[in-house]
């Protein structure tokens, strides 16, 4: 995992490497001046030596300047290191999800892919971080103090020995711990705002049934359970500052009583302890202890990093399963459509086939109307077409040629999908008309507009085609959107056109202009309408009725009623006491 | 979805005192229950500081009272040692009360923090529940959500670490400066002015490191905003090819996110290592000065104070460095309180209605009394200004009189909409999106309150009525059915509370779930989740029939689905409806053809007025607009 996430390092790594360097030179410098300080003490105003004082105060402001250098440097790099390598993680998950097929897209869910764009990017750059700068400053901090402190006195330091093991130990405990216990406390305070989410989607209904008492005791209960296990959890962290605070308070009582024995009575006579050393050793105990404490944070941090690592991988290691082919046809001949024994499903080699021996052939200009219950295929079997998915056996077939021989754009470009669950994007109308052709004109995307019906309503609004769209669409009305979709796609002057239940928001006398427009203005594009009103589908060439992935009957809507059950039942919900009140379809005699 | 502190430079002083009331504010909120703690936790961090100031100092003592007395030979040895052991024991047991300090007010902080975001989440639940349909209806789900959980996680940062942090760097800062100006208060004067380059320093530091840090997230804002709408439209970027496209619009915000993150991260990664070596040179030159005075023995200055000078003057410079890594969450946590605190101010659904809904019984003679007990007949309580009380019987009649309505006063959307519906009847109404079909039914139940004209139930202004009962008297089924996290029991008896297992089961069986809630792996006890994802949308719709039915309303608002479910559990739910609606009054939002047949009175809306009103025969025979929805005939450019 950590070799797949450093390969996105880049062009940051002259910073990332610049970063621990600087820190070096850091604390190096920040070690020598308690040195230098307590010389200066020492030798200088304990002698009341003017000179030394001015002296050592100068080369402790030539090391503080450094310092400051180094220091300066070290964040600008790690700053420069950390994001630029945030930035780079991102883009390369970007890249890939935009090379996703339908299928890799199924398996995440928007709101995981925008978290790990996001938080967890965020964590892994705050990690990254920490490790070019904290964890090289913290384990060298240890040792060049421990270091220092075995120059300056041997035996003293042996204290330092028992303290870091002490502190260790102990650190190392409550890491655990609470580690431990904050997982428990975090899984819950996920349930706990999925409750929430689940309130704020359904807040009619807890207005309906008058819940918002039952709900808030509800969510009082579970805040009260957070807000307990959160308590258990922050007490063990909080026994942290305390630990720390006693040992290095140990470690000055016994420094103070040894230090001043080993002065009195020194154990070697030619190498006395001074006074001076003895406040350098003062200062050494703090820089070893924080350096400690430094390193428990940063394995708490890195361990809760490393989930969102993994969760990064998961994006980059996606393959798309699906790839233009080497040698790709660039030309769609006609839209001549054929299915050969096709069988799919969703998730290869296991449970059911989605759809079942699928054996179809759709002439050029041909207007196919497509009916069937939920799940019985529809959306499946166009979405084949356009390739989207690839088949699980059999072929599909566009103008004669497997649709795995084109090249997928220029495939993508003739077979012209709308989508069930269809989408428009912020910006202006004119712009979302031209993701379907990017250098329409005016001229062009008003044409299409009024084949879709739309021109009509983007006229009454104040700015016409430069409305603004809001994200989502949603300062428009259902049926719009759909107009405005069916617009985008006619765009691309496809040789196949697909309606995947486009019109189910647009009122019947309207759907059925859209269908007189396209039988006039593009009779030769292939139309493939999925539809729930049998009156979207009946004027149809021929209807394919599907059930549970089957084909069981294509024909024209008369032969149906006769020779398809299915049809006919449907028919019939649809047109006595069961069917859409907007179905326009010639019942209306025999209704009244 | 542009979430977080964006302000340009103008503006950032009014930005400033907002900040600054809306600390007070958060203040305020933790010291109201947690007064006391709080004052405990101060005291015990005073305590903690005076004593680590002690152990600080104690160096100086150590080396001035014993070491150089014992090296010089003023003290014997043998006394000498015994004296230290006497004053580090002492010392032992201030350094233990600094440490149980440190350890009480890091536990009494786990209370006042926890607990205050408990009230916090609390509040903002409660708050939330109450607000009229209109916040959920014009406020994001998704930033609704978000202050749940970034802006409540902000908080928390804050309450834990920052105002601790704050209070003891304050309480550090004050504690070294007086004992600076005790031992001299020439040189705590030259040690101030050289500690106010530290501070300016800092605040530009920190002040650059806020401003980027805003840009920064108002960045991410962006770009979290647009992945959200290519991913969510990341199908329809496939079907047009426009991977390319979008990627290159990515980049672009992500570099912007880059180029401010570093900023914002270098201003802040450098303000350590300046204020720290920014304190060595206040070390050198106070040392430099102080030596000069000593040596010369001007401003009462000795070595011994000096050397303890120094030390308080290397710690002063601590608490600064300290507080200005703490702005970064400091600033953050300002934009989620103030995110907070906008809900919070929220102005909750208002109800003035004093009419009530209670258990009656009814005497052979007519008259109407309240009743304890659930009685299974309901009646309305009606105080009036003479302190008598008249009861009606809930009888379900509803009439609208002239009602005038828009979701901005400027827009009306509804005109003169005027309609009677006496007990049991069947209003259905029937026009094309936006003719403001849904809007006349979340006027019923006051979702929405009407600018003009009257509402009344069962001859009672709905304004009068709580809307609390109101609402229990209406049942309602949507077309988007939402169900809730629990069993399917559960779920139904959402409908009455105190409804038995038997109940509701039996308005399972009218609602016609009852078949395939038994074919569930546990049965009534399957537990759904994620908003009945295991569950088929017709599925979920006759759970919400069944949940409508054990609420065994009056009156009912219906919202057929459109025929997107599969012709089987179409019927199901059809049957299950038509089930439901027996013997209520009921007002449904007609798509199928069985319901407008059997209507009372079918409402032709079309741009928020009633065009046509009638039965289904009648309206045929008038061959207008129902004539046409109904067969479709429609007149060339004629939107419905």
């Amino acid at each position: 995992m950590i070799k797949i996430l450093f390969s996105h390092i880049g062009k940051y790594r002259k910073a990332s490497i610049l970063t621990p360097v600087f820190m070096i030179g850091e604390v190096m410098m920040e070690t020598l001046i308690p040195y230098v300080m307590a010389n200066l003490i020492d030798m200088g105003i304990r002698q009341e030596n003017m000179q030394r004082i001015i002296l050592d105060g100068l080369l402790m402001l030539l090391l503080a300047c450094l310092s400051l250098l180094f220091g300066i440097l070290g964040g600008k790099f790690g700053a420069e290191a950390s994001c630029g390598f945030a930035a780079n993680l991102r883009n390369a998950m970007y890249d890939n999800i935009q090379s996703f097929s339908f299928s890799n897209i199924d398996r995440f869910s928007t709101a995981g892919l925008i978290t790990r764009m996001t938080t967890d990017v965020t964590n892994v750059q705050n990690a990254f971080q920490m490790i070019l700068r904290i964890a090289v400053r913290a384990p060298l901090t240890l040792i060049l103090s421990m270091i220092m402190c075995f120059v300056t006195n041997r035996e003293l330091s042996l204290i330092f020995l028992i303290a870091v093991f002490l502190l260790s130990v102990c650190l190392a405990l409550i890491v655990r711990f609470a580690m431990k216990r904050f997982e428990q406390v975090f899984q819950k305070y996920d349930n706990l705002n999925a409750s929430v989410q689940e309130n704020v989607s359904a807040i009619r209904v807890v207005k309906a049934f008058v819940r918002e008492d039952y709900e808030t005791d509800k969510f009082n209960k579970a805040a009260g359970n957070i807000y307990r296990m959160f308590v258990r959890a922050e007490k063990v962290v909080s026994l942290n500052a305390p630990v720390m605070m006693t040992v290095i308070y140990l470690c000055i009582v016994m420094l103070s009583w040894f230090g001043a024995q080993f002065i009195i009575h020194p154990l070697n006579p030619d190498m006395p302890l001074t006074t001076g050393a003895l406040t350098s050793m003062f200062s050494y105990v703090m820089s070893v202890l924080m350096s400690l404490m430094m390193l428990s944070m940063i394995f708490v941090m890195l361990t809760m990093s490393i989930a969102s690592g993994r969760r990064i991988c998961e994006v980059l290691n996606e393959k798309p399963d699906l790839t233009s082919p080497v040698d790709p046809l660039k030309q769609v001949a006609s839209g001549q459509i054929d299915f050969n024994h096709v069988h799919f499903a969703y998730q290869k080699g296991t449970g059911e086939d989605t759809l079942n021996d699928i054996d179809l052939h759709i002439r050029s200009g041909e207007v196919i109307g497509i009916i069937g219950g939920t799940g019985s295929g529809k959306s499946s079997l166009v979405n084949l077409i356009s390739r989207l998915y690839d088949v699980t056996s059999g072929s599909v077939c566009v103008g004669g040629e497997d649709v795995r021989r084109y090249d997928l754009e220029v495939l993508r470009n003739e077979v012209s999908v709308v989508l069930q669950k269809n989408i428009l994007f912020s910006g202006t109308i004119l712009d979302n008309l031209r993701w379907g052709k990017s250098d329409a004109t005016e001229e062009e995307c008003r044409e299409a507009c009024l084949l879709a019906c739309a021109d009509e309503f983007i006229n009454q609004f104040p700015d016409g085609y430069q409305t603004r769209i809001e994200q989502g669409g949603n300062n428009v009305s259902g049926g719009q959107k759909q107009r405005l979709c069916i617009a985008r796609a006619l765009l691309k002057h496809p040789k196949i056109l697909i309606l995947d239940d486009s019109t189910s928001a647009v009122d019947t006398a309207t759907d059925a202009q859209i269908r007189k427009a396209f039988a006039r203005s593009i009779p030769g594009t292939t139309k493939l309408i999925i539809a729930q009103r049998i009156s979207s589908v009946q004027h149809s060439d021929r209807i394919i009725v599907l059930d549970e992935g089957r084909v069981t009957a294509f024909a024209p809507h008369d032969e149906l009623l006769k020779t398809s059950q299915i049809y006919r039942e449907i028919y019939e919900t649809q047109t006595q006491g069961g069917g859409d009140f907007d179905n326009p379809s010639q019942i209306g005699g025999d209704a009244v | 979805m542009n979430r977080g502190p964006r302000r340009s430079g103008i503006d950032s002083l009014k930005a400033m005192k907002s900040q600054k009331s809306i600390l007070l504010r958060v203040l305020k909120l933790i010291l109201k229950s947690y007064k006391w703690h709080f004052l405990i936790v101060i005291a015990c961090i005073v305590g903690a500081t005076m004593c680590t100031l002690q152990g600080t100092l104690f160096t100086q003592t150590l080396i001035d009272d014993f070491i150089l007395p014992m090296l010089n030979g003023t003290i014997s040895p043998e006394s000498g040692f015994a004296d230290l052991s006497r004053s580090l024991v002492r010392l032992s047991i201030i350094l233990a009360i600094g440490v149980l300090c440190t350890f009480s007010y890091n536990r009494i902080m786990i209370y006042v923090s926890q607990g205050s975001l408990l009230r916090i989440r609390k509040q903002i639940f409660s708050t939330m529940e109450k607000l009229p349909i209109s916040y959920f209806d014009t406020h994001a789900h998704g930033d609704i959500m978000s202050i749940y959980t970034n802006d409540v996680d902000t908080l928390r940062q804050l309450i834990g670490q920052s105002i601790p942090t704050l209070v003891d760097s304050l309480v550090t800062l004050i504690m070294t400066f007086v004992s600076m100006v005790i031992l001299s208060w020439q040189m705590t004067i030259l040690s101030i002015i050289l500690i106010s380059f530290t501070l300016l320093a800092s605040a530009k530091l920190s002040g650059r490191a806020g401003k980027y840090f805003g840009q920064q997230q108002g960045n991410l804002g962006r770009l979290n905003g647009y992945i959200e709408e290519m991913i969510e439209g990341q199908k329809v970027v496939k079907v047009f090819c426009h991977e390319k496209e979008s990627i290159q619009q990515f980049q672009s915000l992500n570099e912007e996110l880059r180029t401010s993150a570093t900023r914002a991260n270098s201003f802040t990664n450098v303000i350590g290592p300046v204020n720290n070596n920014l304190g060595h040179l206040s070390y050198v030159v106070c040392a430099v000065v102080g030596a000069t005075l000593a040596i010369h023995h001007m401003a009462s200055m000795t070595l011994g104070s000096l050397i303890t000078f120094l030390t308080l003057n290397r710690n002063f410079s601590r608490p600064i460095t300290q507080v200005s890594q703490q702005m970064n969450s400091i600033v953050m946590a300002m934009a989620g309180a103030q995110r907070i605190f906008a809900l919070m101010d929220e102005v909750p659904e208002t109800d003035d209605g004093y009419v009530e809904l209670v258990n009656a019984t009814v005497d052979s003679d007519g008259t109407i009394r309240e009743s304890a007990q659930r009685t299974g007949i309901w009646a309305w309580k009606h105080p009036h200004h003479d302190h008598t009380l008249s009861f009606r019987r809930l009888e379900g009649g509803v009439t609208l009189n002239g009602v005038d309505f828009g979701y901005v006063p400027d827009t009306i959307v509804l005109h003169d909409i005027t309609l009677y519906a006496t007990p049991g009847q069947k209003i259905a109404f029937v026009g094309g999106t936006g003719a403001g079909k849904t809007t006349i039914t979340n006027l019923i139940n006051r979702f929405y309150d009407i600018q003009d004209g009257k509402i009344r139930f069962d001859d009672i202004n709905i304004n009068k009525i709580k809307k609390s009962d109101l609402r229990r008297s209406l049942g309602m089924v949507l077309q988007d059915t939402h169900l809730f996290s629990g069993t399917v029991m559960e779920n139904i008896r959402y409908g009455r509370l105190d409804a038995t297992d038997a109940e509701c089961q039996k308005a399972a069986v009218l609602a016609n779930a009852d078949g395939f809630i038994r074919r569930l792996p546990e049965g009534y006890q399957t537990v759904l989740t994620g908003d009945g994802a295991n569950l088929s949308q017709g599925q979920r719709q006759l759970i919400a029939i069944a949940r409508a039915a054990v609420a065994d309303p009056p009156c009912l608002i219906l919202d057929e689905a459109t025929s997107s479910i599969d012709t089987r559990t179409e019927s199901l739910v059809q049957n299950g409806m038509d089930a439901l609606m027996e013997g209520r009054t009921t007002f449904v939002i007609a798509h199928r053809l069985s319901t407008v047949r059997n209507a009372n009175c079918i409402m032709v809306l079309e741009k928020g007025r009633i065009i046509e009103r009638g039965t289904h025969s009648e309206l045929l025979q008038m061959k207008g607009k129902y004539y046409q929805l109904f067969t479709g005939m429609a007149p060339e450019n004629q939107e419905a």
